[in-house]
């Protein structure tokens, strides 16, 4: 309503908000960033193309560090519109696995990754936790979960002009999993040299594992990545536990 | 697709300014939407038309500035060519997104 003259004129005002749309996820993610921190938690952000061997890639994860004699504690959070199928098939592999359910969202968000934590009993304790998230080359790469890494499965039978023609995604990945190298042989087309010239056309500082889940080819250098990512993660203080764990 | 969800967060963020101000209705939004914000400048627009109807945002005009990317080496300011690897070609350090990346709502016009 006008002030000045009473004629009853609404009043037009102009507010400079200079926000992120999206700061709300933005402090959530923060906010699980800390409880991970606070636990000691190596959380991997693992985004990909539906099929192109996430789960697979996490099962063998934990098969290798088992053959090495090495048992640091590994769980998964499971992002799929329906079912229960991966989560399945995690814990029968020995994998705590919680399965976050999205209905018709096409990506995780803080939210959804908060809400799972509390549901999922001894996170604190877990070494490394794989947020599997849903199968999709585009939206995951906009929502910061409050991952400490974020991986892409890129499987040798999707094309080597995929990082090309979804540029975000990769560009936001610390590393990539090259996934099912041990089709190759059926594969004449594919050129590994051509995915890393994308690669590098993609990410400033490009980072591939060549894996086969199936045989375990290339899971060592993968997991020393996982192990150097794990002694970077930042020592605690009583202080910041306190802090992070406020009302949880 | 995730359009849906960026535009819920943004009206959400305009009601909750609205309510602070006293506003019974809003004019006019603008956001800056990068280039490699991962997000289609059109389908941010199809959602808005679905999503503002029966909230504050009803009449709203949805003013969208898209923000090219800008590669630039953070060492000595070189920029890339378009397509090429994202390397600095003089210091070779990875190159650093300048702009180019974020979905911002700069302002709102409103009645109060």
């Amino acid at each position: 309503m006008c002030d000045s003259c009473g004629c009853g004129d609404p009043e037009i005002v102009t507010v400079e908000i200079q926000e992120r749309i999206l700061a709300g996820n933005a402090r959530t993610a923060a906010h699980n960033r800390e409880h991970f921190a606070a636990h000691g938690v190596l959380a991997v952000n693992l985004m990909g193309s539906p099929g192109s061997g996430k789960t697979a890639l996490i099962e063998a994860t934990a098969r290798a560090y088992a053959a090495r004699g090495e048992a640091p504690r590994i769980g998964a959070l499971s992002g799929d519109l329906d079912t229960d199928l991966d989560g399945e098939r995690l814990r029968a592999a020995g994998i705590p696995a919680l399965t976050i359910t999205t209905g018709s969202a096409c990506h995780l968000d803080a939210k959804l990754v908060h809400q799972a934590l509390h549901r999922m009993r001894d996170w604190h304790d877990l070494d490394i936790l794989f947020i599997e998230n849903v199968g999709n080359l585009v939206c995951p790469a906009v929502y910061d979960l409050g991952q400490t890494v974020n991986v892409v499965a890129l499987s040798v039978t999707e094309g080597a002009d995929k990082p090309l023609k979804y540029p975000v995604i990769f560009r936001v990945a610390d590393a990539v999993a090259l996934t099912k190298i041990d089709l190759l042989p059926h594969l004449p087309e594919v050129d590994l040299d051509q995915i890393a010239r994308a690669l590098a056309r993609t990410m400033p500082e490009p980072r591939s594992f060549a894996i086969s889940a199936r045989d375990g080819s290339g899971v060592p250098a993968w997991i020393d990545w996982l192990e150097a990512k794990r002694v970077k993660a930042p020592v605690i203080s009583v202080r910041a536990l306190a802090e992070a764990s406020h009302g949880h | 697709m995730h359009e849906y969800s960026i535009v819920a967060a943004l009206v959400e963020r305009v009601e909750a300014e609205a309510a602070l101000q006293g506003a019974r209705v809003v004019r006019r939004l603008k956001v800056q939407i990068g280039e490699a914000a991962g997000v289609e400048v059109e389908l941010l627009r199809s959602a808005y038309e679905l999503f503002r109807a029966g909230t504050l945002c009803a009449g709203a005009e949805l003013e969208i500035e898209s923000v090219p990317v800008l590669w630039a080496c953070s060492c000595c300011g070189a920029l890339p060519e378009r397509g090429g690897v994202l390397r600095c070609p003089s210091c070779a350090l990875p190159l650093s997104m300048v702009r180019g990346d974020d979905l911002t709502l700069r302002q709102i016009e409103m009645e109060v």
